[in-house]
């Protein structure tokens, strides 16, 4: 009998814990998702950015059409790179990252632009895009950590691995960004 | 996870200040009332006419209390076409704690400060001084977001702006019966010498005790908002932005400017970024902020490097 009422009261418990288990696993691999799709909110907004730029840019700009080119093709392959995962967005949105990066700096040898209230507007547009991307990278990649760190120890990885809870991907940034994420153009 | 224990704190401190107010409020109405009219009717009548004020006030204090707190600062809502830059910059913040976006505010004055208020994360308003956005370049005003974003996640607002509302309410009590008590007391010396009615006599009394009560409160306000909270919001804030120097710049421009900030009072001075009174002296029990050049040196070591302290290349290692 008391033996009975041991192992009643174990197994509630049991059952009890497992759930609380799997519903954080859930709640974490929610988290992901969501912190993934407000990376993809910036990102679209930054696509849509850059041809207002581009044009309003390029009649000042007539020498630096190999440049423009450049950052009209990032952006283009980084639009459909969109839809084949993290890591291959990753790599095209870090590429586009880089050809703004060489546009902003040749924008510096033209006074002109900085007497533009259009261009300064759409400068500050994009910098604070390339923050937001950079701040919901952070944010994302933190909650992968959690995230990837409750599937991999003991115990929620058993449950994670009857339920197929698998392994997140980073959103990589480039060598060059890990000291200083930030883009401050005043 | 260490924000996580202070939401709790902080959501539990707003519970107790409703209820102590209450109860503060409930024995002062008997008290009042008793004495008033001499019996005991009359001072449970006084309880429940305090009770249920003080409950009115408390869910005031509750869901209109960050209104108040903007509309004394003298705080105007803005959008993203009116103040572009700051505007991003709250929303840059708000994504890299991945909460909702606060309300954006501009107090249009001198001083360098910026506070947050509200009761949740969804409920919540972000707001700066104009002297602040023209001393500040775009990294230092990401850095005071930071904090002021840290303070809202941490629901510092929710407990800040309560106790600014309540405790303002037993200042104002306290205020209302000094001069009610001098006015009566004071009228009866003069007009008739019998020697006047007990009860007022009593309510004189209190009026005297208040008076003296009123700005011992006013340090419980400072007392009970510990300044813990400033250097959490500092640390999280740059967790935030990972640049720790932003906020310290920001606080060197802050300390350095002389401008007091007129609209900030005895009710909201706690939610400010750095005390507007601007008051130099040593640091004391009931300062609501921690002494600055403190905070800016912690910041100033997490970056390992002091203003004109940065090693030369060759001189490392």
């Amino acid at each position: 009998m008391i033996a009975g009422i041991i192992i009643g009261v174990v197994v509630v418990v049991l059952i009890m814990v497992f759930i609380g288990l799997y519903n954080s696993l859930v709640k974490r691999r929610n988290a992901v998702d969501n912190s993934w799709s407000q990376i993809d909110v910036q990102l679209k907004r930054r696509h849509d950015l850059i041809p207002n730029l581009v044009e309003s840019v390029k009649d000042y700009m007539s020498y630096e059409q190999e440049t423009l080119a450049k950052v009209t093709e990032a952006r283009a392959s980084a639009v459909t790179a969109g839809a084949k995962g993290p890591e291959a967005a990753a790599a095209a949105e870090n590429a586009l990252t880089e050809s703004l990066r060489s546009l902003f700096a040749v924008m510096e040898n033209y006074p002109d632009l900085k007497a533009s209230q259009n261009v300064l507007s759409l400068q500050e547009e994009l910098t604070a895009t390339e923050n937001k991307i950079s701040f919901s990278r952070q944010f994302y990649n933190d909650s992968v950590l959690t995230y990837n760190n409750k599937i991999q120890t003991v115990p929620s990885n058993i449950i994670a691995g009857m339920f197929n809870f698998t392994k997140r991907e980073y959103f990589e940034a480039p060598d060059a960004e890990r000291e200083a994420p930030k883009v401050d153009l005043r | 996870m260490d924000f996580r224990r202070q939401i709790a704190r902080n959501k539990r401190d707003s519970w107790f200040l409703m209820a102590l107010v209450v109860v503060v409020l409930l024995i002062l109405g008997f008290v009042i009332g008793f004495a008033y009219w001499g019996d005991y009717f009359g001072g449970l009548g006084l309880l429940g006419v305090f009770g249920v004020a003080a409950i009115v006030w408390s869910l005031v204090g509750y869901y209109a209390g960050s209104g108040m707190a903007l509309a004394v600062s003298g705080a105007k809502e803005v959008t993203h076409d009116q103040e572009p830059q700051l505007w991003n910059i709250v929303e840059e913040m708000s994504v890299a704690a991945g909460q909702p976006m606060p309300r954006v505010f501009v107090i249009e004055s001198d001083a360098a400060n910026a506070f947050a208020t509200g009761r949740d994360p969804r409920h919540s308003a972000i707001a700066v001084t104009r002297g602040l956005m023209a001393r500040l370049n775009r990294e230092e005003m990401q850095g005071v977001v930071s904090h002021e974003m840290s303070h809202i996640r941490n629901y510092d607002i929710r407990f800040a702006t309560l106790l600014g509302i309540m405790v303002g309410l037993i200042a104002l009590i306290a205020d209302f019966f000094l001069r009610w008590g001098f006015f009566f007391g004071g009228g009866r010396g003069r007009s008739s010498g019998s020697g006047g009615n007990a009860a007022q006599g009593i309510v004189f009394i209190i009026a005297i005790v208040l008076a003296i009560l009123a700005p011992l409160f006013a340090y419980m306000v400072k007392f009970a908002y510990s300044r813990k909270r400033e250097y959490l919001a500092d640390a999280s804030g740059v967790e935030l932005t990972r640049n720790p120097v932003g906020l310290a710049g920001a606080l060197e421009k802050i300390a350095a400017d002389p401008v007091p900030l007129k609209t900030g009072n005895r009710a909201t001075n706690h939610l400010y970024i750095s005390s507007p009174e601007k008051k130099h002296h040593k640091a004391g029990l009931f300062d609501t902020h921690p002494p600055i050049e403190e905070r800016i040196a912690r910041l100033r070591a997490m970056a390992y490097q002091g203003p004109g302290e940065v090693p030369a290349a060759g001189e490392a290692g």
